[in-house]
Parts: structure tokens; C-alpha cells; sequence
């Protein structure tokens, strides 16, 4: 898929950009496009069982989901190898598979057991497994832009090649923070990929009332590509941010790449999404990034519908087994609840892992960190 | 004399530094010796700073060591957080103090909670000059030292002196935690003294006997240490100065000996009174010393007003020596 920037949209325009199925070309095999398939999978069927737990009162405060918007950080995340890092929203669960974390951590953080992964000291998606190249999404929006801006501009002095990204939604880029952010990214050219899923509501309040101008137009004015693609497709996602990563890579700097989108569920599951028109539903269900990706597998890439239900059993096994450890992870003792407010010492983040097979192919032995 | 000040080499090479010096000496040393000691912030680069703290460094440490910001604080503490998680331990200069509060976000969410949250260390430095004195009207005159107090996950230091400016400064670097480094622009080229060549660290943590006294104990940090010890050499009385240096983790045992060897208290600094680092102090000594009070704790404090710009008022607001004078004459007759 060739990329563009988007055209100039108008105040309270719903245009979505050319919705052509993404082409991968030679950089995905037919392994890698599974894969994709899978972690969709995952990310989709955990969540929801993450809602059954809430709904029987398993789950402490709100439950946060990304139901159709599997494709974006599944997609994305998938670019990276192991050395790079992430910062990962609540929308973007798939990012954390893709990079190691397993369902029955993210089931049990939810709960707050002692197996999540922060082990109960924050909740929902506040997560981030440092061993896996990750540093958990605080509430305040978008402030992990700015870090990830950071921790590309280590990679930047060192000379080292390797990407750092990120996500925010539409509803960030009002804050100024984002600004910030693009503009310093853009003055140093740092090896960042901002990933902005326009899942079309601020919570409740519509694009309209975000913004005049479609954010991705910014870009330009910070001096680096904005692309718009069509964020249920998960391969033309994927491509996207395989070049932009690729771009970071060869220090050409950063991209802000833009993933058109629809929030099928509410801001939380306390969220009735009344305020949402019925028909912005029956639009966006009928391109479901998962069936969409299905159907491709099956029609250009001879996936028989018995091999992807299997892959769809198996992710329906692992979720299932998941569930039942979550729930026998015990809760938090207490007394930690005062441990841990000062590091001791430095301690470096850990390599994610990078399932994409340009990066086994590699072996990846010289990109470990040998920290 | 301090144990810490004891502990020095009395034969080590020292040099008569301005507090300002020092603060260069300490961070110029800690670049040198770690190549991961990176400075980011507004006009440090070119111009040296505002103070002219980072005078120089361009010069020797290069433009990618030495950055200067965009006008975007919390952009600056951001992208400081980010370099210290992949490996950099950088030291952003917030022109002023008071400007700290357009980066807060940053500071008090990213920072400050990362390890309590993620196990995640973020060994930055925020270098805040601070204080007033100088007409610098509301926005440039701020001591902001209490609104980090209430952030678990920062330390928090105010060194007095030349040589406890580079110490602590270089301690702030070494750490592996978000450390709030006041540095009191009075104090900037008002204060000198000797300070040790080369490597010096005074530890996080420790308060510092300024001067010994059995009568009552003045505990200070920043500007009013200075104002203390002039008050005491002039009323020529046994009062003992505790200066503070570390406002987060605060020195409780050190306040408990100085009240167990004196029994009366008055805490001065120049921030603002109410929920101030004298209230924390007060109410510790409440909790600890009760029975070892010989008269209630007194505070010399700016009363709770914004700084005024106008030299008669803004002197009618921060602590002078002579109100310390008198708090400290009151203390010793009651």
C-alpha cells in the first residue's frame, strides 16, 4: 500500500482514507500473517472475558477495552524488534501480547492480584512489563509522547538503531502536551513512531469538537510524514509502521502515523455510549479488523477455514486456561503496599520479544541488549 | 563540625567556590567522570543558562550533551524521564523554580510514580532556582519545595552552602530517583566557600549541624541557614543551627537529637507557612519530642501570600534577619 498523507479534512468530516486492504508485500510470511491473526485473537477474546470478570465483580474499579481496534496495536507493535521500546494506552492490549506479556497477567493485574503485572500497585491498563522493553501508560493524556520522545533520544545519542513508540487517540491531540512532544521530535529527528488511533470519541465527545483540522495534517508543521491508513486493516498498519520504524532506523526521524477507527465499545464498561449514532455502529461492525483479516487469510493466502478456527480454538484455549490461573493468583500481601516508592539502584529495562520473522530470522543475537 | 564535614580529608585540595560555582563544579565533574550525564533545558547551552550555571559546557561537552529545550517544560521532563528509563541520567534546568509548575504533570505522574508502579528507576535531576529577594515578582521568586513534598517518589534537596551544592548536587545525579535540586538564587553569589576538588558527594538523607548550641535549635535549609547563623553570631547566644540539605527523606533522627540536646525549636525558611516543610517539622517533633519541649515550636516563614514584586513589600514578606533575631530571643527567654 503506497502511503499518503491525507487530505485535508473539514471541520466535522467523517472521510476515511482510502479503505484498500493494506499490501504487505514480501514483508510478512504466511506464519507472520497468523500470527497477526492470533494476537488479534487474543487481545479480543481476553478482553472479553477481562468484561465477564467485571460484570461478576472480579474486577475493582472501571474495565477499559479496545474492541475494534485490535488491528492498530497488533499491527503496529509487530514491527518492532527486540531492543526497541514501546509505551502502550489502554486501547492497545494486542501490543502487550505481541511483546510477551501472557493473558493471565493482564487478566490478574485487572483483578488486582499479586500475578498482574504491576502485582497490584496499579490497575487496568496502567501496565508496562520492564522486562519486555515496556513502561506502562499513566491516565494523564498524552504524556507517554513525550517520554517516548526521551527514550528515542537516548537511542539518537548513542547512535544506537533502534525505535521507540507509542499511541495516543485523537482526544490527546488536543493537549498540549502532544504538541510538545511532535515539535521536539520533529526539532531533533528522534527514531519515534506515534501511533494516533481516531477512534472518533473523546470519551464521549465526537471529532468534531476535537479538532478543526484532522491532527495528521500537523505533522507536516513539525517537519515529518503524517500517513493516514485505514486502522482495521491490520497488514496496511503494520506497513505503515514497518516504514516508519524503518525510517527512525536510518535516522530519517520520526512519523505520526494515523489509524482511522471506530470505539465499539464505551470509554469504560460503565459507559452506555448512548451519546453514539446507531448507524456509526453498523458501519464499523461490518469491518471488523479481525473478520476482515480472516477473510483475507482465507482468500489470498490459502488459509482453509478449518486451520483458522483452530487458530481461533487455541486462542480460546490459552484465554480460557488464563482465567482460571488469574483467579488463583492471590492478592497482594499488604505490607507492600508502602514498598517500592524509591529505586535502589538503576535497573534497566529488558529486550520485548519480536515475533515477526525478519526479526527470528536474525536470530536477533547481535540486536540483544546486553544489559 | 558535622560528621559529614568531619569525614572530609583534611588534607584534600579544596577551592574558594561562590554557591554558584559549585553547582557548575558538581555538575561539570559528574559529566565528565559518566558519559550518560546528559543537561537539557531552556537557553543552557549557547548562553549558559540564565545564571550561567552551564557556562561553558557547549563548548566542552558538546551540543548533544547540552540541549537546549523548546519553552516546554513538561516536554523537557517527559523526554528527560524517557532518556534516564533507556540508560542517560540527565539534569534539566527549569530557568525558574515557578516554572516547574508547567512541567508538574510530568514530574509528579510520570516520574515520581514510576518506581512505586513499575519497579522502573528514572534517575533524573530537576535543578530549581528558587527564591526570592530580588524583585522578581510572583513568577520568579517562588520556593516551591512543598508541592513535591506531597508527591511520594521525589527526594528533595536545599543545600546551603558552596561545598553541600556541588555534594548533593553530584549525590542527585548518582541517584537512581527523581531528585529535586533547590538551588536558592540568593545564595548564588552571596554564599562562598571552600569546596573540595574533584569528586564530592554528601549523602541524600543527612542533615548537617551548622552550628552547635545548647540554648534552642533553629532548623533552616536554603537561604534562611545563612540568616540563622548571622542571627546567632550576633546575638552571641547558645543557639545551635540545624541545617536541613534534605527536605525529602527528611532527617528525622537528626531533628530529635538537636531537640533532646536544646528543647526548644523554632523552623525558618522562606516558603510559604501553611502545609510548609515547618509544619512537617513541627508536627514530627510533636509526634517524637513532646516530652522533651521546653516551649512550643516556633516557624519564621513567608506568610501565605504570593511573592510581591516591590522591594518594601517583598521584604515585608520574606523572613529578615531581624525577625529572625527576635523569634530567637523570644524562644530563648520563655
Amino acid at each position: 500500500m503506497k502511503l499518503e498523507t491525507a487530505s485535508p479534512a473539514r471541520n466535522g468530516s467523517r472521510e476515511r482514507p482510502d479503505r484498500k486492504l493494506g499490501d504487505s508485500g514480501d514483508h510478512l510470511t504466511r506464519e507472520d500473517r497468523a500470527l497477526l491473526l492470533r494476537y488479534m485473537l487474543l487481545m479480543r477474546l481476553s478482553e472479553e472475558r477481562g468484561l465477564t470478570l467485571y460484570k461478576q465483580g472480579k474486577v475493582p474499579g472501571s474495565f477499559y477495552d479496545g474492541c475494534g481496534q485490535e488491528a492498530i496495536s497488533v499491527g503496529a507493535s509487530f514491527v518492532l524488534g527486540p531492543r526497541d521500546r514501546m509505551c502502550i494506552l489502554h486501547r492497545d492490549l494486542g501490543a502487550h501480547f505481541v511483546r510477551g506479556v501472557t493473558p493471565e497477567r493482564y487478566l490478574a493485574n485487572y483483578m488486582g492480584r499479586s500475578g498482574g503485572v504491576t502485582g497490584g500497585k496499579d490497575g487496568n491498563m496502567h501496565f508496562g512489563d520492564p522486562g519486555l522493553g515496556c513502561v506502562g501508560m499513566v491516565s494523564m493524556l498524552p504524556d507517554m509522547a513525550p517520554v517516548a520522545a526521551g527514550m528515542a533520544l537516548a537511542f539518537k545519542l548513542r547512535s544506537e538503531p533502534r525505535v521507540a513508540m507509542t499511541f495516543f487517540g485523537e482526544g490527546s491531540t488536543a493537549n498540549g502536551q502532544w504538541h510538545e512532544a511532535m515539535n521536539f521530535a520533529g526539532v531533533h529527528k528522534l527514531p519515534v513512531v506515534y501511533i494516533l488511533e481516531n477512534n472518533r470519541f473523546a470519551y464521549s465527545t465526537p471529532t468534531e469538537l476535537e479538532y478543526a483540522v484532522d491532527p495528521v495534517e500537523r505533522a507536516s508543521g513539525y517537519g515529518f510524514p503524517g500517513v493516514s491508513v485505514d486502522g482495521n486493516d491490520v497488514e496496511a498498519v503494520f506497513e505503515a509502521a514497518r516504514e516508519a520504524a524503518d525510517r527512525a532506523r536510518a535516522g530519517e526521524g520520526p512519523t505520526l502515523i494515523e489509524c482511522h477507527t471506530m470505539r465499539m465499545h464505551g470509554h469504560g464498561a460503565h459507559d452506555d455510549m448512548s451519546y453514539v449514532p446507531p448507524e456509526l455502529f453498523d458501519e464499523w461492525g461490518s469491518r471488523d479488523p479481525i473478520e476482515l483479516h480472516r477473510a483475507r487469510l482465507a482468500a489470498d493466502h490459502g488459509f482453509a477455514g478449518e486451520e483458522l478456527d483452530e487458530i481461533r480454538a487455541d486462542c480460546e484455549r490459552v484465554v480460557a486456561e488464563a482465567v482460571e490461573r488469574a483467579l488463583e493468583s492471590e492478592m497482594p500481601d499488604p505490607a507492600i503496599a508502602c514498598e517500592g516508592v524509591f529505586a535502589e539502584r538503576l535497573e534497566p529495562l529488558g529486550d520485548g520479544e519480536a515475533p515477526w520473522s525478519r526479526w527470528r530470522e536474525r536470530d536477533a543475537a547481535p540486536e540483544r541488549s546486553a544489559a | 563540625m558535622s560528621p559529614a564535614e568531619a569525614t572530609l580529608d583534611d588534607a584534600r585540595e579544596t577551592e574558594d567556590l561562590t554557591y554558584l560555582e559549585a553547582i557548575s563544579s558538581g555538575l561539570r565533574e559528574e559529566m565528565r567522570a559518566d558519559e550518560t550525564v546528559i543537561c537539557l533545558g531552556q537557553d543552557i547551552a549557547a548562553f549558559g543558562g540564565a545564571f550561567k550555571v552551564t557556562d561553558g559546557f557547549l563548548e566542552e561537552f558538546g551540543p548533544e550533551r547540552v540541549i537546549d529545550a523548546p519553552l516546554a517544560e513538561n516536554m523537557i521532563l517527559g523526554a528527560a524521564t524517557g532518556a534516564a528509563i533507556e540508560g542517560m541520567k540527565p539534569v534539566c534546568e527549569m530557568q525558574f523554580a515557578d516554572f516547574i509548575a508547567c512541567g508538574f504533570d510530568q514530574l509528579v505522574n510520570v516520574a515520581a510514580k514510576m518506581h512505586y508502579r513499575q519497579g522502573i528507576a528514572v534517575p533524573i535531576v530537576v535543578r530549581l532556582p528558587s527564591g526570592g529577594g530580588f524583585s522578581g515578582g510572583p513568577f520568579h521568586s517562588q520556593n516551591p519545595e512543598a508541592w513535591f513534598l506531597q508527591s511520594p517518589g521525589l527526594k528533595v534537596v536545599a543545600p546551603a552552602t558552596a561545598a553541600d551544592a556541588k555534594g548533593l548536587l553530584a549525590s542527585a545525579i548518582r541517584d537512581p530517583n527523581p531528585v529535586c535540586f533547590l538551588e536558592h538564587k540568593g545564595l548564588y553569589r552571596h554564599v562562598r566557600g571552600e569546596v573540595p576538588a574533584g569528586e564530592h558527594l554528601v549523602p541524600i538523607g543527612e542533615a548537617r549541624i551548622a552550628r552547635e548550641g545548647g540554648e534552642m535549635t533553629v532548623i533552616a535549609y536554603g537561604s534562611t541557614v545563612q540568616l540563622a547563623l548571622e542571627a546567632a553570631e550576633q546575638l552571641d547566644e547558645e543557639i545551635e543551627v540545624l541545617d536541613l540539605r534534605t527536605l525529602a527523606p527528611l532527617d528525622a533522627d537528626a531533628i530529635v537529637a538537636s531537640v533532646e540536646r536544646t528543647g526548644k525549636v523554632l523552623v525558618a525558611h522562606e516558603a510559604t507557612r501553611s502545609c510548609g516543610v515547618g509544619a512537617e517539622v513541627a508536627a514530627l517533633i510533636g509526634e517524637r519530642c513532646f516530652e522533651l519541649l521546653d516551649a512550643p515550636v516556633r516557624r519564621l516563614t513567608a506568610p501565605d501570600v504570593p511573592i510581591p514584586f516591590s522591594p518594601p513589600l517583598e521584604q515585608a514578606v520574606l523572613p529578615q534577619l531581624e525577625q529572625m533575631k527576635e523569634a530567637c530571643r523570644e524562644l530563648i527567654a520563655y
